[in-house]
C-alpha cells in the first residue's frame, strides 16, 4: 500500500501543477495546451497505464487488507474509546478512500472520459475542437459538482494526512530526524494540493476566472 | 491525593469457555478504597461471590507489579483502563469516582480466543517467538559479557525493545488486532546485537510467517498500540522490522 500509495502521491503533484495552469487567467490557453500535450505525448500515455495499474492495485490491497483485519477481531469490544490513543483520520483510511473511489468514478466519466472520446471517436474528429477549460467552466457552475469536489477534496486531505507519513513508516523509514521533516512535508504537500485542487471549481462558480 | 471509597457498578463479560457464547453481568461493589488497585478491588469482589455461593470471575494475574504482563482486561474501552503507561494491577482506584459504572472485557481478537470469563489464551505469542525469537548457541562456558563490544546507542535501543512484557495490550488497542508491535519488538531486540546477527534474516521472515498464520490483522500505522503499551514500545521498531523484512526477503540466501 505504501510504493502504490506514493506513486499515487507522485501523480498528484503533476495533476495540481497542470490544472492550476486554469489560474493563470488567459481563458485557458496554457491549461489547453498543457493539457494537449499531456493527452498526446506517447511517453505520458504509457504512464498513464501505470498510473491506472497502480490505482487498482492500491484499491485491491485496501481491499484484502480490510478484509483480513476485519477476521483478525470477529467479536467486537462493547465499549470502546479508540480516541484515547490513535487519531480519527488514520483509522478511517478505508472509508476515506471508499469516498475517493466514488468521486474519482464521477471525476474520470466526466473530464477523463470526453477527452479520451473527444481523441478516438469518430476517428478523432472532435480532437482539435475539444477545449477541456471550457468544459471545465460549464461543469463549475453547476453547484452540486462543486459540492461533490469539495466533498471529494476533503476526503483526499485526511487521506494524505494520514497515508503521506504512513508510507514511509511502512517501508521501513523510521528515524529520529528525519520523520518529523517527513510528517511536515507530508502535511504541507496535503494542504497545497488539496488546497489548489479545493479553488479549482470554487473559482469558476464565484467568477474568479473567465 | 486524599484517600475515598467507592460504590461503584461493574459491567463484567462472563463466558463459560471458547466455545460457549458470553454476555455482559452486572455486580455492585460498595466500599472500595482510592488506593485499591484494580485487581484488589476484583478481589473483594470475588470473595464476596464466593462467600455468597455464586461463580467468581476469571482473570489473569501474577507479578502484580507490573513487570508481567498477564492482566489482560480492557477496561472503560482502554487496554488496562484509563492511564498510559500502565498495566491492570498498577491502575489504582483513585482513577475512578464514587458511583461510576466500569466496563471489563478480556482482549478481543481471533487470535486471542477467550478461554473463560477475562481470560485469553496468548499462546500464539509463544508460538511467534518459537518461530525464531531466540539465539542459536553452542552449548559450554558463558563467554565473558565483555567479550563482544556493543554500541551503547544499539545495547540501549535493544534493551528498551525486550522491555516488551508480551501482554497483548498493542493486540487489543489496534483496531486491526495486529500483533506488530509485539513482533518487531521481539525482532529488533536480536537483530541490534551481535549474538542476534547469524539467524537474522531467517528470523524475521519465520516470525512474521507465524504471525500472519496466527490471524492477526495488518498494521495501518495508527500506532494506537505505542500509545497503549505499558512499556512505551516505540513504533520506530515496527519501522526497523518493515526494513528487516525487506532485505531478508530480497536476500539470495532466505
Amino acid at each position: 500500500m505504501g510504493l502504490t500509495g506514493l506513486f499515487l502521491i507522485s501523480f498528484l503533484i503533476i495533476h495540481v501543477g497542470v490544472n492550476s495552469c486554469i489560474f493563470l487567467n488567459d481563458g485557458g490557453e496554457t491549461f489547453n495546451a498543457v493539457a494537449h500535450f499531456m493527452s498526446h505525448n506517447w511517453i505520458l500515455r504509457f504512464l498513464e497505464i501505470g498510473l491506472f495499474a497502480a490505482l487498482i492495485l492500491h484499491i485491491v490491497q485496501g481491499l484484502v487488507v480490510w478484509k483480513q483485519n476485519s477476521a483478525a477481531r470477529p467479536v467486537k469490544y462493547a465499549v470502546n474509546a479508540p480516541g484515547a490513543n490513535s487519531k480519527w483520520y488514520s483509522r478511517s483510511m478505508g472509508l476515506l478512500g471508499t469516498l475517493l473511489l466514488f468521486f474519482l468514478i464521477i471525476h474520470v466519466s466526466k473530464f477523463f472520459l470526453d477527452t479520451k472520446i473527444a481523441l478516438y471517436a469518430d476517428g478523432g474528429a472532435h480532437d482539435a475542437s475539444h477545449n477541456l477549460y471550457a468544459e471545465m467552466k460549464a461543469e463549475f457552475q453547476k453547484w452540486w459538482v462543486v459540492v461533490i469536489y469539495i466533498i471529494g477534496v476533503i476526503s483526499l486531505f485526511w487521506h494524505l494526512i494520514h497515508g503521506f507519513q504512513s508510507a514511509f513508516q511502512t517501508l521501513g523509514i523510521n528515524h529520529k530526524r528525519y520523520t518529523p521533516l517527513i510528517k511536515i512535508i507530508g502535511i504541507g504537500y496535503t494542504v497545497i494540493v488539496c488546497l489548489l485542487f479545493a479553488l479549482m471549481p470554487v473559482a469558476f462558480y464565484a467568477g474568479w476566472i473567465n | 491525593m486524599e484517600h475515598y471509597n467507592m460504590n461503584l457498578t461493574l459491567k463484567v463479560w462472563k463466558q463459560k469457555n471458547s466455545n460457549s457464547k458470553g454476555s455482559f453481568e452486572t455486580y455492585p461493589v460498595k466500599g472500595i478504597s482510592s488506593e485499591m488497585s484494580f485487581l484488589e478491588m476484583f478481589d473483594v469482589l470475588n470473595e464476596q461471590l464466593i462467600s455468597s455461593g455464586k461463580e467468581h470471575i476469571a482473570f489473569d494475574h501474577d507479578c502484580r507489579e507490573g513487570i508481567c504482563g498477564a492482566c489482560s482486561m480492557y477496561i472503560d474501552g482502554r487496554a488496562h483502563g484509563p492511564w498510559s503507561k500502565n498495566t491492570v494491577c498498577q491502575l489504582h482506584m483513585r482513577a475512578f469516582k464514587d458511583g461510576d459504572t466500569i466496563v471489563v472485557e478480556p482482549w478481543r481478537a481471533a487470535a486471542f480466543p477467550v478461554l473463560k470469563d477475562l481470560v485469553v489464551d496468548r499462546s500464539a505469542f509463544d508460538r511467534i517467538i518459537q518461530a525464531g525469537g531466540f539465539i542459536s548457541v553452542n552449548t559450554g562456558n558463558a563467554v565473558d559479557a565483555n567479550a563482544l563490544p556493543i554500541d551503547k546507542k544499539d545495547a540501549d535501543t535493544s534493551f528498551n525493545a525486550a522491555s516488551c512484557i508480551g501482554c497483548g495490550a498493542c493486540v487489543a488497542a489496534c483496531k486491526n488486532s495486529s500483533a506488530m508491535l509485539f513482533v518487531s519488538a521481539k525482532v529488533s531486540q536480536l537483530a541490534l546485537l551481535p549474538q542476534g546477527k547469524p539467524e537474522r534474516e531467517s528470523r524475521v521472515l519465520n516470525m512474521v510467517a507465524q504471525m500472519d498464520k496466527e490471524g492477526f490483522g495488518n498494521c495501518t500505522n495508527t500506532y494506537a498500540c505505542e500509545a497503549e503499551c505499558p512499556k512505551g514500545i516505540s513504533v520506530a521498531n515496527i519501522a526497523r522490522m518493515n526494513r528487516e523484512y525487506l532485505k531478508a526477503g530480497l536476500s539470495t540466501e532466505s
